[in-house]
């Protein structure tokens, strides 16, 4: 949500493109994510999952509500040239807007795993999540990579909001018809696996897409729902992880 | 090198240690020994600032270190290779390695560092881009021991390196402990293994609920009869 308002404001005052404006979303809510993990959620991060789940929910309120009241209830969205343009190959009808996209996320995808497989702070950040203790003792400083860690994770919803916005139109409460879609696509991957999200999201996707073919679109999350209890059942740690 | 006052503390409201004095000149090997539940680990811990509950002195080369943050004691100096291990399982060995030298981050060095750790343990050459965490223990304590060489430290912190070990690694261990010390690095080693830590280090203390209840030379301690009663089972 956060990022959406942040191009479409640089689209409405300085007219950029959202998916070029994607990366300044990413680094305005990178900060803010850093700074509400170390004002925040730093404290609660041995507390009970309830602790845990009453602050970032009640965090959510407050950001829903501040956006209600600074942004108002209006739809947002933006005016692109290849907004209604799509490409054709064959039989087969690509809108632009989605293809630039997935493009993008491809893009931001190879980053973060570049970042985290090669970096310092990519390696750090895998270390304090696999053994925080051991990651101290060889010099991490553990609370400062879980600032970066929880930026880069808000950050990248930012991007993602970001890119979506030339065929989704922001509101203050847009972030709630994306959570349960995002919590299949983690969970269905593999919790902690960023391979397993990948997969999961692409999983979603094209199980959403192929299910409209098939069946009347408005049940394709029953479909959706209905593969992913069955994958549970056979996997239950998620498609790319071991129990 | 290495000079703990007056230590106590522990993990709540409750001492484990109670005034422990220990000493490291540079190049010494020295060893703690007793039984689980000495405190033994807790002294180690105490030096690299995870032991949540501190008093005391600990002075290194004239520095009180006694309440850095854990994540700036590497850089000092002092590398630890804690009980159990402690690999990063899911990243290869040569990452492992990597994080080693976190604290120092520059190529060179680093390069330097890490062909001395696969000189001293070959075998982790052979496995470095296998995941730590399907290595068999010894290689694991192989990449512990490594990894704490990373940065180069002036002490090294060794907590029981040879528990769970086959005893053909045991010595092994063994050698690669008394190879880094010919090398220049001081030893700090905890022990259950008392035999093994005797005939490695060159003084020693026997740490009793959180005290010290004797300190010599290893050879010494290797004689005196309470010693081999206790802890060498002779």
């Amino acid at each position: 949500m956060l990022g959406m308002y942040a191009v479409w404001f640089t689209w409405s005052i300085f007219e950029i493109d959202p998916i070029l404006g994607s990366p300044l979303a990413f680094i305005i809510i990178f900060f803010v994510g850093y700074v509400i993990q170390k004002f925040f959620i730093h404290h609660i991060m041995k507390a009970p999952a309830a602790a845990q789940i009453f602050l970032t929910v009640g965090l959510m309120v407050v950001l829903e509500n501040m956006a209600l009241m600074v942004f108002g209830s209006d739809f947002r969205s933006v005016a692109v040239t290849y907004q209604t343009e799509s490409i054709h190959l064959g039989e087969i009808f690509i809108s632009k807007s989605y293809l630039y996209a997935f493009l993008a996320a491809l893009v931001i995808t190879g980053l973060l795993w570049t970042l985290l497989a090669t970096s310092w702070i990519g390696r750090a950040i895998r270390a304090v999540a696999q053994d925080a203790m051991m990651a101290e003792l060889v010099g991490v400083n553990a609370t400062t990579t879980y600032n970066i860690a929880f930026g880069l994770g808000v950050g990248l919803t930012a991007f993602g909001g970001a890119v979506i916005l030339p065929y989704i139109s922001v509101s203050p409460t847009i972030g709630s018809h994306f959570s349960v879609l995002m919590f299949t696509v983690v969970v269905l991957g593999g919790l902690g696996s960023v391979a397993g999200a990948l997969a999961g999201g692409i999983v979603v996707g094209v199980i959403q897409s192929l299910s409209s073919l098939v069946f009347p679109i408005h049940l394709q999350n029953l479909i959706l729902f209905i593969i992913f209890i069955a994958v549970l059942v056979v996997r239950p740690n998620g498609l790319l992880k071991e129990g | 090198m290495l000079k703990i006052e007056n230590l106590s503390g522990g993990y709540s409201e409750i001492d484990i240690l109670h005034g422990v004095a220990i000493s490291i000149e540079p190049g010494e090997t020295v060893t703690i020994i007793g039984a689980n539940t000495a405190g033994k680990t807790s002294i180690l811990r105490a030096i690299s600032g995870v032991l949540p509950r501190v008093v005391g002195m600990i002075v290194l080369d004239g520095q009180a270190i006694t309440h850095k943050p854990a994540h700036e004691i590497p850089a000092l100096g002092i590398g630890h290779v804690p009980e159990g291990r402690h690999v990063f399982p899911r990243m290869t060995v040569e990452d492992n390695l990597f994080m080693g030298a976190y604290s120092a981050r520059r190529k060179a060095k680093i390069s330097s560092a890490l062909e001395g750790v696969y000189k001293l343990f070959p075998r982790l050459l052979e496995r470095r881009k296998q995941m730590a965490g399907s290595l068999s223990g010894g290689e694991q304590q192989m990449v512990a021991i490594g990894r704490a060489l990373m940065c180069n430290p002036k002490l090294l912190l060794l907590d029981e390196p040879s528990l769970g070990l086959a005893p053909i690694v045991v010595d092994e261990v063994h050698e690669a402990i008394l190879a880094i010390n010919a090398s220049g690095v001081s030893v700090l080693l905890v022990e259950q293994n008392a035999s093994l830590a005797l005939s490695v280090a060159s003084r020693g203390y026997v740490l009793e609920d959180g005290r010290v209840v004797l300190q010599d030379t290893a050879e010494a301690l290797r004689t005196n009869p309470e010693v081999r009663r206790a802890y060498l089972g002779i």
